[in-house]
């Protein structure tokens, strides 16, 4: 006997934690199939919404450019109040650890290469550091770690006009480790605050920093400042240098793309969404143009799983919920169509960040945002999908992937778990 | 004092820089004009056989002579450089047995170790090879780097009193009274210690010899000359795989074909080639049929390559050259042998020689012949030692430290520090503290990236090129941006802005080569990390609009308290005791998927 619920979603990032989320409010019954850690350690931990469209941005009012999307774009079919349904999922799932949501502008946010990018919601940590706010900045780099370069970070700033002065400084970081040590590394020391010669290593740290500081009334270091005990560490290094310490995102792995991830599950559990995780969903069966069962390989034993309405939200090339081969893009667990010029050498452009067609490559989503056929016909009338998987967004240009993967969350999560109770 | 005799040396390839250090050596004043960076032209795209001169016994056998004689030498002078792989040839059902018994012949002939395996001795080396086989041969064939071989060369020549310039264009060939003087150079942009040139500045230099070492670009020279240098440029194809499916050279054992060569080269294989003339070097097509036909073909030598993932391809040009009127027409059918072809004998043209044909693993024998000729014009009396000497990186380098204790590097980080540096190791690693890994994929340090900027200033190309920094099955996605800020501080923001997007792009170019599957998704993989994650293609800084930063959210500073988001949910950060993160240490260049 087949496990049995009113809505399955199959996937596990920020498109299929929302719409396991908008299902749950409908009272449906949901479960959610994840089969790996999701990407979401390879990203950020800001949540982009709309940055840039029709070559105008960055823009400060993401609704703005909405009617410059092009056709086909999730965002007109799930229209401004999806996107608006999307941000009030995510607000309500994340609390207070994120911020942005007392007004509908972007706000402008440091990423670790320096350049600012245009973005929705942002971790509190992230907050004080703000380039679309005001007040004079010393950046923070480490001798030990190569992703951040604070004097070059903080040059790139300036090169973009920001309305304060920045400054970088690379200091040594207390305690040594091997030469492949990662991020997660000096975030443990700083949590457990290690002992080092001179005392501890949050207090090493700011004292090393206080010295450097020159009037400057913030202070960012890179994304690192602590894992289970962030807050701590922030507020005992805001303590002792007497300014506020924010962070400034970085690639993977990414210590506030995981913290995202970890609230994002506990909001799952909050609101009684169950969840199976570790093994893919590999195949399927349908009957009458429904899907009946989702087969998941469970260490190579196919178990079904039985569910009214289905929500695929697999992600895209990069999640694997899209993949391909030298003369075909697929949608791996149903087949869906997904559109793709037939020579792979238009799937790129020769400029690197050229108009990619492969940063578009997705199934095409109905009005009730169901996967059409080559015909525009809903490939199964209780399949929907969000997310990465979901073409027609270039969300790497866009700076919309969050927002892109909320918006359609929420209104698919929404739709199938009003089928599967009325 | 007698002032030592100049020579000007046109091309920074394997030969130019080969040549450069064997007269420099001699104690002649030696100059060397390259005009992209060294190994810009054919030396950097090939797919790093040392040949035993197995591949030339039947066909060739003047030249698989040569093969063998030099594949002992580099063995000796640059050890840094080379791996002892040995090599295969693999005979399949529908492979001629008189072709096999006349390979092994031949390679006899030809003083080429060469021993015959049975199939099951052969899968005993390389399990991956095709259940179907028939039987191989045996032969010393190797995997050498160019870069770090071209590069030593050229640091040797330095140490011998040699100007190397790069980035400088011959643009003009002087011809005085019916004789070569000199070159006219036109500098272009680029840094380093072999850039001294202003960008757009011309030159004149004069030399009593000058030497055409141009390679499949002879031609163009010979033409700024006013005589005919008769080279038929040759593209191949070279595909990356992004592991090393088999860990000897595997060679088809077949009469002659595209397709049908498997290198093992440091984390790689590469999968080669095609033989088809172009009309202009520089200008060619690039297409996906050929890497079709590389893995298609060669997975019938070993079957799983028809899965595995590819990481880029690129094109070489080979530069072949047949002397006038023998009227070749199939490429494959040219001779690899090289030429020495003297101007003045040939052409009338005193003053200048150039050297055509030929090929990587004979490139230091073709510097002799050459410099012994140059020498000969000049009345020089000097004998060559570069058979002997070694090169820098490979001097008494017989014993590969425990670097792991010695330098605090992981032990594959330090043993693959080590093979790159050879007998430079101590040096390098001591001379950056600390020394974080940039580069994953290929466990590149930071010691060993500063130890390259020496030589390549601002471009992260050469960096790559001397450390394989950003080579690996990441392609730089996670690297490149750590590359560039190794620039700093002596470099400003802009100019390590600039370098990286240079470095960016090259690499996107032999990425599209291989975009489908697992690497199509590193690709997506890499544009999100450098699009999304950095705003790296809209980045307000490059752009000429100015940002009305007043017209986006503070932080809720001009509004008092910013805490207007909705409550309830999830308690934020609510100190759940997370699972180890040491895992998460696994998460690097490489997609987490091989």
């Amino acid at each position: 006997m087949a496990i049995t619920d009113d809505v399955l979603v199959i996937g596990g990032g920020i498109a299929a934690c929302t719409a396991a989320l908008s299902a749950a409010e409908t009272g449906a019954r949901v479960r959610l199939l994840a089969h790996k850690k999701s990407t979401l350690r390879q990203a950020s931990g800001l949540v982009d919404v709309l940055g840039y469209a029709g070559g105008d941005g960055p823009l400060s009012d993401p609704s703005a450019g909405l009617d410059a999307l092009p056709e086909g774009h999730p965002y007109h079919v799930v229209g401004e109040d999806g996107v608006r349904a999307g941000l009030r999922i995510f607000d309500e799932a994340v609390g207070d650890a994120y911020r942005g949501g007392h007004t509908d502008s972007n706000a402008l946010v440091m990423t670790h290469g320096g350049a600012v990018k245009p973005t929705a919601r942002y971790p509190e940590s992230v907050a004080p550091g703000l380039a679309s706010s005001s007040g004079d900045m010393l950046l923070v780099g480490f001798a030990g770690l190569t992703d951040f370069d604070a004097p070059v970070a903080a040059d790139h700033l300036t090169a973009a006009g920001v309305p304060f002065s920045a400054r970088g400084v690379t200091v040594e970081f207390p305690k040594r480790f091997r030469a492949d040590a990662k991020v997660t590394r000096f975030a443990k020391a700083l949590d457990r605050d290690e002992e080092v010669d001179g005392g501890t290593v949050r207090s090493v740290v700011a004292d090393t920093v206080a010295e450097k500081l020159d009037g400057e009334s913030r202070v960012g270091f890179p994304a690192m400042l602590g894992d289970d005990h962030d807050e701590d560490v922030r507020a005992e290094l805001s303590d002792r240098l007497g300014v506020p310490v924010f962070e400034v995102p970085t690639g993977p792995p990414s210590l506030l793309g995981l913290k995202l991830e970890d609230m994002l599950f506990d909001a799952l559990d909050e609101a009684g969404v169950r969840i199976s995780a570790g093994n893919p969903a590999v195949d399927f069966e349908a009957e009458d143009g429904r899907v009946e069962t989702v087969i998941v390989d469970q260490k190579s034993r196919p178990t079904p799983y039985s569910a009214d309405q289905v929500v695929l939200a697999t992600g895209g090339l990069v999640g694997k919920g899209l993949d391909s081969d030298r003369e075909s893009v697929t949608e791996p667990v149903f087949g869906c169509h997904v559109p793709h010029p037939e020579d792979r050498y238009d799937w790129s452009e020769p400029e690197a960040f050229g108009d990619h067609a492969f940063a578009r490559f997705g199934v095409v989503p109905d009005a009730e945002l169901r996967p059409t056929d080559e015909d525009g016909e809903p490939h199964f009338e209780n399949l929907r999908a969000a997310g990465g998987v979901v073409g027609g967004a270039d969300v790497a240009r866009e700076k919309s992937a969050s927002g892109v993967s909320l918006a359609t969350g929420a209104v698919a999560g929404r739709l199938a778990g009003e089928e599967a109770t009325r | 004092m007698k002032k030592s005799p100049s020579v000007l040396v046109i091309g920074g390839g394997s030969t130019g820089t080969g040549i450069a250090r064997d007269l420099a050596m001699r104690g002649l004043d030696v100059t060397l004009v390259e005009k992209g960076n060294l190994t810009h032209g054919t030396t950097g795209r090939m797919h790093g056989l040392l040949h035993s001169g197995g591949r030339y016994a039947v066909s060739d056998q003047p030249s698989a002579k040569e093969c063998i004689e030099e594949n002992r030498v580099l063995r000796r002078i640059a050890g840094h450089c080379v791996e002892m792989t040995g090599g295969l040839f693999v005979q399949r059902p529908e492979d001629s047995d008189e072709y096999f018994e006349k390979k092994l012949e031949g390679c006899r002939e030809c003083g080429i170790p060469a021993e015959v395996l049975s199939a099951e001795e052969a899968r005993e080396i390389e399990p991956y090879l095709a259940k179907d086989i028939k039987r191989a041969i045996k032969v010393p064939d190797g995997a050498v780097d160019p870069f770090r071989l071209c590069v030593a060369n050229a640091a040797s020549a330095v140490e011998h009193g040699a100007r190397i310039e790069t980035h400088s264009e011959v643009t003009d060939v002087l011809v005085e009274d019916g004789e070569v003087v000199g070159v006219e150079v036109t500098h272009q942009t680029g840094t380093g210690p072999y850039v001294h040139g202003e960008p757009g500045e011309v030159e004149e230099i004069r030399a009593d010899y000058v030497v055409n070492a141009t390679g499949a670009w002879a031609g163009q020279i010979g033409d700024l000359a006013g005589v005919d240098v008769e080279v038929r440029p040759s593209k191949g194809v070279m595909t990356i795989m992004n592991t090393r499916q088999v860990d000897t050279v595997v060679n088809r054992c077949r009469p002659k074909g595209d397709a049908d060569i498997i290198v093992p080269h440091e984390t790689t294989c590469i999968l080669g080639t095609t033989d088809e003339e172009v009309e202009d070097p520089e200008d060619y097509p690039e297409e996906g049929w050929e890497v079709d036909l590389m893995i298609e073909t060669l997975s019938e030598l070993v079957p799983m390559l028809a899965e595995a993932r590819t990481i880029r391809s690129f094109w070489g040009v080979r530069p072949l050259y047949e002397p006038p009127g023998t009227g070749t027409e199939d490429p494959t059918d040219i001779t690899r042998e090289f030429f020495l072809l003297d101007h003045d004998d040939r052409d009338d043209l005193p003053g200048m020689t150039s050297i055509v044909g030929g090929k990587l693993t004979t490139y230091r024998m073709m510097a002799e012949q050459i410099s012994d000729h140059v020498c000969e014009k000049l009345d020089v009396e000097a004998e060559c030692r570069t058979a002997d000497v070694p090169l820098p990186g490979s001097e008494d380098f017989t014993v590969l430290r425990d670097y792991m204790d010695d330098f605090g590097l992981r032990s594959p980080i330090g043993r693959r520090s080590a093979q790159r540096l050879g007998s430079r190791a101590d040096e390098v690693l001591n001379s950056v503290d600390p020394n974080p890994v940039v580069c994953e994929c290929e466990a590149v340090t930071r010691a060993e990236i500063q130890d390259s900027l020496d030589t390549a200033g601002t471009e992260l190309n050469s960096v790559r090129i001397q450390t394989r920094a950003s080579m690996g099955n990441c392609q730089g996605a996670i690297c490149c941006h750590r590359m560039a800020n190794e620039l700093a501080p002596e470099y400003d923001e802009e100019t390590i802005r600039a370098s990286l997007d240079d470095l960016y792009q090259e690499r996107w170019k032999g990425e599209r080569h291989a975009m489908w599957g697992t690497q199509l998704s590193q690709t997506a993989l890499k544009h999100m990390l450098h699009a999304t994650t950095m705003n790296r293609d809209e980045d307000p800084a490059a752009a000429d609009a100015d940002i009305d930063f007043a017209a986006f959210d503070d932080g809720g500073a001009s509004e008092g308290d910013a805490s207007g988001v909705a409550s309830g949910g999830a308690v934020a950060d609510g100190g759940r005791e997370r699972t180890d993160r040491a895992g998460d240490d696994a998460l690097g260049g490489a997609d987490g998927d091989n």
